[in-house]
């Protein structure tokens, strides 16, 4: 269905509360009364068959006396962004829960009672994610903006995890501080003998409070905290966090400058799909499979040196452009050292598929239905092994348009189809960035300035996890008031905790690697 | 099975394979690193990492020491599982509110003699987020912290040189 049909739709069955704008071709944006808020949602989520992409509030009592809920969905078939936005008042701060109905925006109403205060109203699990029980005193919400610093404390009642009686059946509690170099979570599996029948995940060990710390910043500065999001998607974190401040500053990047972000955004995929792969090898025990892999991820990394001169990619996006080109010998330089990546990844993959006892492992190991993955809102990479066929990049209209991107996409959801898809894309993107390489328009500047001026929308890229998204809403001199940062790895994780059921714990390891989510990205 | 063999033989030994410069770098600091090792620890350093808050990138470059191309192991340095089998810890992040229990057990669990080393920016005083309303910020604000590794993050040839550099200057004691 088109969109100015759905709003139209919308229109006619909620006259008198909506209001729609455009600001951006891209992005509709609907403002609602507060009593049609969930039902305006649901509709949305069922006519574009799209999860709640990100829900999030704003804290505007200073301006306009009220809080704000947005919560934004997206139209598939055109890559076009619908914001739904309500007023919550200040007094009695509380909104009509959207979890009973759309169960993607579950997590997402536990995060803004937690940081704001704002009571959703119906939701059955108000527990809290980031700020643990343990250690923060109940009614203090840091994204509030009077919040001031509070002590340490234990004030809040003890955190209950689910729990499944019964008899024979036991619980292992796993982490935060796992076995591996890896970043903390806690694992609560409750298995009858060795099959997994309940696994819940408690994250948040990673919080470092990012939203905050990005309130009042200058624009110039946001993306190296971006970048420090997660630090395995460095530059896809600060492309999406730089994309939303050139369309709030209507700044058109030249054409030079996207085609280098989308090599570097294809380098950065490429490094994190081998590292997965061996990753896979690692935890089923195949060490020359898993060493061969991080040869190729070292070959990568440090190709992304010479090239930016940072492993990680880091510094290398500014708002209106990049800060490094890629001149003659920095081509040639690319295009040897792909072909060198490209033999050993097909190298390793070929020991690893000829295993017969590998692949024995990884087939129908850690099975996602695309039902659940459809109402949990899994994104991106592990969306697309269950079958749901969205990849942002095929909206683009430059150099991906251009390259005619293909998108990957499995069914069975199993760990064999993270594999393939990986190994599928790993492809893709070779194949892209030779495009990208022969295609590269010439041009003196690979950058230009930006005047700031207040607005918000939202930056969008497909990282290799899937879609980061922020929302963000400047002042008039281009300083953040509110930034909202969603990684896939919070859409994600869930999933996880699907995908392991009736699998036995020792498979555990490799259906995570399979999703390999992020901590802090999820975090935050 | 006999192709991998013939994939092995014909890759090679990569530690070699890395370029001259790098190559040469790694292995002087490395084997100084070995010799030194070797006189104090008698035969090898058992570390133990934990995250304590860091975006994964600090991480991912230990991880990448260890990899063949550095194998950081060949100098003696063994990354082990548990905190009862190490010698010192290797903390990043800039100390979370939720990490901080965690960490003291980590440290606590350990037998002695130990040592703390932190890597990462995070780790030193916060770095980015040293700001922030759930960061403790400076590792040492918590633990007796030896040594650091700077960078955002450490590259494997800084991991390797600053350990050098380290028990060069005798510590730790």
């Amino acid at each position: 269905m088109d969109s100015p049909e759905i709003v139209q739709g919308i229109k006619a069955r909620f006259p008198g509360s909506v209001s729609v704008s455009e600001p951006y071709p891209e992005e509709v944006c609907l403002e609602v009364d507060s009593g049609a808020f969930k039902d305006i949602c649901l509709t949305l989520h069922k006519k574009l068959r799209s999860p709640v992409m990100m829900l999030f509030a704003v804290d505007e009592r200073e301006c306009l006396k009220r809080f704000t809920i947005h919560a934004v969905f997206i139209n598939a078939k055109k890559g076009q962004w619908f914001t739904v936005t309500t007023a919550v008042p200040r007094e009695t701060p509380s909104f009509n829960a959207l979890a009973t109905a759309i169960h993607s925006a579950a997590l997402f109403e536990r995060e803004i009672r937690e940081m704001f205060g704002i009571e959703p109203a119906g939701n059955p699990d108000i527990r809290r994610l980031n700020l643990h029980n343990e250690v923060w005193p109940e009614g203090n919400y840091p994204l509030r903006k009077d919040f001031t610093a509070v002590e340490a404390g234990n004030s809040a009642p003890e955190y209950k995890f689910d729990r499944v009686e019964g008899e024979g059946i036991f619980e292992v509690p796993v982490g935060p501080v796992h076995a591996g170099i890896i970043g903390p979570g806690h694992f609560r599996f409750s298995v009858a003998g060795e099959p997994i029948i309940n696994l819940e995940t408690r994250l948040g060990f990673t919080h470092r409070g990012v939203e905050k710390l990005f309130e009042g910043m200058p624009y110039a500065d946001a993306s190296g905290l971006a970048e420090r999001v997660s630090g395995d998607s460095s530059f896809a974190h600060s492309l999406a966090c730089v994309r939303a401040f050139e369309k709030i500053f209507g700044v058109s990047v030249p054409a030079r400058a996207t085609y280098l972000r989308s090599i570097f955004l294809e380098l950065e995929r490429m490094y994190n799909h081998i590292n997965d792969i061996g990753g896979m090898a690692v935890d089923v025990g195949f060490s020359f499979p898993a060493a061969y892999a991080s040869i190729v991820k070292e070959a990568i990394l440090q190709l992304n040196e010479k090239l930016t001169g940072n492993r990680y990619l880091k510094t290398t996006v500014v708002t209106g452009g990049i800060r490094h080109d890629i001149n003659e010998i920095k081509t040639k330089i690319l295009l040897g050292c792909l072909d060198g990546i490209r033999h050993d990844f097909d190298e390793a993959v070929k020991i690893l598929t000829s295993s017969i006892s590998f692949m024995d492992r990884v087939d129908t190991t850690g099975v996602l239905r695309r039902k659940t993955a459809e109402d949990l809102g899994v994104l991106g990479l592990a969306g697309r092994a269950s079958g749901i066929a969205l990849d942002l990049r095929s909206y683009d209209t430059g150099p991906y348009k251009k390259a005619k991107f293909k998108m990957a996409v499995e069914q069975s959801g199993d760990v064999l189809a993270r594999l393939n898809l990986r190994i599928a894309e790993f492809r893709e993107s070779c194949r892209l960035i030779g495009f990208f390489i022969d295609d590269l328009p010439q041009a003196k500047e690979c950058y230009t300035t930006a005047a700031p001026k207040a607005g918000s929308g939202i930056g969008y890229t497909e990282g290799w996890r899937g879609p980061v998204l922020y929302w963000i809403k400047t002042d008039a001199k281009g300083a953040i008031e509110r930034c909202k940062v969603v990684d896939p790895s919070f859409h994600n994780w869930q999933g996880l905790s699907y995908a392991v059921l009736g699998n036995i714990i020792p498979d555990f390891p490799l259906c995570n690697k399979s999703f390999d989510l992020s901590y802090s990205g999820n975090d935050l | 099975m006999l192709y991998i063999f013939k994939s092995r033989l014909l890759k090679g030994v990569v530690t070699r394979q890395i370029e001259p410069g790098l190559r040469g770098e790694v292995e002087a600091a490395g084997f100084q690193l070995r010799a030194l090792i070797t006189e104090k620890f008698g035969r090898s350093l058992h570390i133990r990492e934990v995250d304590t808050g860091s975006c994964g990138a600090c991480e991912s470059e230990i991880i990448a020491a260890n990899n063949p191309i550095y194998d950081i192991q060949r100098f003696g340095i063994n990354f082990v599982a548990s905190p009862r089998h190490a010698d010192a810890l290797l903390v990043t992040g800039p100390v979370s509110k939720n990490m901080l229990c965690a960490l003291k057990k980590t440290y606590d669990a350990m037998p002695e003699p130990k040592f703390v080393i932190t890597a990462g920016d995070c780790a030193l005083d916060g770095g980015a987020f040293k700001n922030s309303y759930y960061v403790e910020g400076a590792v040492s604000k918590v633990l007796p912290v030896v040594l650091h590794i700077p960078g955002c993050p450490p590259s494997p040839l800084t991991i390797i040189q600053t350990l050098l550099a380290f028990f060069e200057s005798g510590r730790p004691h």
